[in-house]
């Protein structure tokens, strides 16, 4: 039975595009707007399966996984910005509008490249993986550890929250990238395109969980459980953590960027917004709640706790900054195996 | 079996003008089963720590089948092949008890090592045996979280085996344990032994006795009486500072 249980939610899955292609009407007709919020909710079940990876199983509890998420994000948004070319407001060839308005005479060194999308595909994981990097060396090479690190996490993606709203950095402040066009050749805002995407969201999701299953199943996924529960342990066994814990860090890194840059076509917006600690606050609540450790619990958390969310914030929009701090607080101490724990029981 | 054994020769430790150690002389033999006792602060984990490299001797002679034990780090020692078992048992609860010995076992360490790692027949009946050998066989699936007391300081002695060491030292083995758990694990000691040395350091005398082994009793840091559980159970000097208290 449970063997089937995976296969069967993918190809549910996999059916809601179709459904949505049926004539307007049709009893079983999947309206456009079931079919982008399912989207945005595979990007972010990639994005809870990357946390799972980090915290889950090495026990790195990053509060900053959305920076990685909105790195990726804004990788691909500048593509789809150098896509626009002279569609926008003001005309210019080269130069996207935020640019024109503020003044730049040619294009900024940072944005070269960003009119290949291979070159964006691979800014979007190499960026938040080099970021990962440069935090998780100087992080675990000084032992921090715990709370501490879940802290300096959280500073870094405000950090950065703040400096993508300045408008000087060159990636739109305040306002992001929007008014998206085409994405490899295809317009988007179409049933078709949002179909395609749809697609590419699940084909990366059942691949980064494949291969976050098959590594967790290794002697790696057995190291990373022992450095979680007694990291000093194992050092004394001859590991060195500082590898082991900086390879999960990094790959996390970038499978979160792969969810940003997966999630800003189909929604065709990203700003500084998504840096906000919140977002990263949210990705841990979805984790917890499906059940951290176990990969299936992460991608049924991002799926239950977005489905309150929206449902809640269709009428009580103010509520869902309280459920969230009482979610944060009362899974661990009511549901600390979350909802897989409880349906193993 | 090759080389020397253990050689401690006229060790003393200072620590803030305290002798931990005095003039300490001792000698084990390889493949021998060695139990230290002595009250408390008769320099007992002092010795443990030069042995290990945790702890310098300001005199004396500290060599390991001729390697000279006080200029070398603590993990060049670990891999001459000492180990030390500590008294508190770390195991992985998470993880099952064949696992936890899997990853004591000797193999390449990094990350990429470990994602490509295959279990080989020989690793595995590697495993098998020290398992079998801890005592532990029909718990190898079972999570080290649901091991007692008892069988959690044996399959921490089991990853100190699959380190493969050549002197293997352990702290108070059987504090804690109940009396069957105390006999097995005098039984599982005395097993070790032969294939490679064992210092074990203990208080209880029941155990010592069932070691069967030769015992050196410390005292103020040097070594007070040397010979059998009943040679050192006679020795007035022995009876006087520690037995007959």
């Amino acid at each position: 039975m449970r063997r089937f249980l995976l296969p069967g939610i993918v190809a549910l899955l996999a059916l809601l595009p179709l459904l949505n292609l049926l004539p307007e009407g049709h009893p079983i007709r999947v309206s456009d707007f079931v079919v982008s919020v399912a989207g945005k909710w595979l990007c972010y079940a990639i994005l809870a399966l990357a946390l799972d990876l980090a915290w889950g199983y090495a026990g790195i509890l990053s509060l900053g996984h959305g920076a990685f998420f909105a790195l990726g994000g804004y990788a691909i948004g500048m593509h789809l910005m150098r896509l626009i070319g002279p569609r926008g407001t003001y005309g210019h060839p080269v130069l996207p509008d935020f640019m024109v308005f503020l003044g730049y005479q040619e294009l900024p060194w940072f944005w070269w490249g960003f009119g290949h999308f291979p070159f964006a595909l691979l800014m979007a994981l190499l960026v938040p993986g080099l970021l990962a990097f440069a935090v998780g060396y100087l992080a675990f090479r000084s032992r921090i550890t715990g709370v501490y690190l879940s802290i300096i996490t959280q500073a870094m993606t405000y950090a950065l929250m703040l400096a993508f709203f300045r408008n000087d950095m060159g990636f739109g402040g305040n306002n992001g990238f929007t008014d998206f066009k085409e994405l490899v050749g295809m317009p988007l805002n179409t049933p078709f395109a949002r179909s395609v995407l749809y697609f590419a969201a699940l084909a990366a999701l059942v691949g980064c969980f494949l291969l976050s299953a098959a590594m967790t199943r290794t002697k790696f996924g057995r190291v990373l459980a022992a450095i979680r529960d007694a990291e000093s342990r194992v050092r004394f066994l001859g590991y060195d953590t500082l590898r082991h814990k900086l390879f999960v860090f990094v790959l996390s890194a970038m499978m979160a960027g792969l969810a940003g840059a997966l999630y800003v076509p189909l929604v065709g917006i990203i700003n500084p917004g998504e840096f906000s600690p919140a977002n990263s606050i949210e990705a841990v609540v979805w984790v917890a709640f499906g059940g951290r450790g176990t990969l299936v619990g992460a991608v049924l958390g991002a799926f239950s706790v977005n489905a309150l969310k929206t449902w809640l914030t269709s009428f009580a929009p103010d509520l869902w900054l309280i459920v969230l701090g009482v979610l944060f607080i009362a899974v661990p101490l009511l549901m600390p195996r979350g909802l897989v724990g409880m349906l193993r029981r | 079996m090759t080389g020397e054994g253990l050689y401690l020769d006229g060790v003393t430790v200072v620590f803030d003008g305290f002798r931990a150690l005095n003039t300490l002389s001792l000698l084990v033999a390889p493949g021998e089963l060695r139990a230290v006792i002595g009250p408390n602060g008769a320099g007992k984990t002092t010795m443990m720590d030069v042995i290990t490299g945790k702890t310098r001797p300001v005199s004396g002679i500290a060599r390991f089948d001729g390697h000279d034990l006080t200029r070398m780090e603590e993990s060049v020692i670990a891999n001459l092949g000492i180990g030390r078992k500590f008294q508190k048992p770390t195991v992985f609860d998470a993880l099952t008890v064949f696992e936890n010995l899997e990853l004591a076992l000797k193999a390449p360490r990094g990350p990429v090592a470990c994602l490509r790692w295959r279990l080989s027949g020989a690793a595995r009946s590697a495993i098998e045996r020290t398992a079998e050998q801890v005592g532990l066989a029909e718990r190898a699936s079972d999570p080290a979280g649901r091991l007692s007391h008892g069988q959690r300081q044996w399959l921490e002695i089991g990853m100190l085996l699959m380190q493969d060491p050549k002197l293997v030292l352990v702290d108070e083995p059987v504090a804690g344990m109940t009396d069957h758990e105390t006999a097995e694990t005098a039984r599982l000691l005395v097993g070790i032994a032969g294939e490679r040395s064992v210092v074990v350091v203990e208080h209880d005398l029941d155990f010592v006795r069932a070691l069967g082994c030769r015992v050196t009793v410390l005292h103020e840091g040097t070594m007070l009486s040397e010979g059998s559980i009943d040679h050192v159970q006679a020795d007035p000097r022995v009876v006087e500072v520690y037995l007959g208290r």
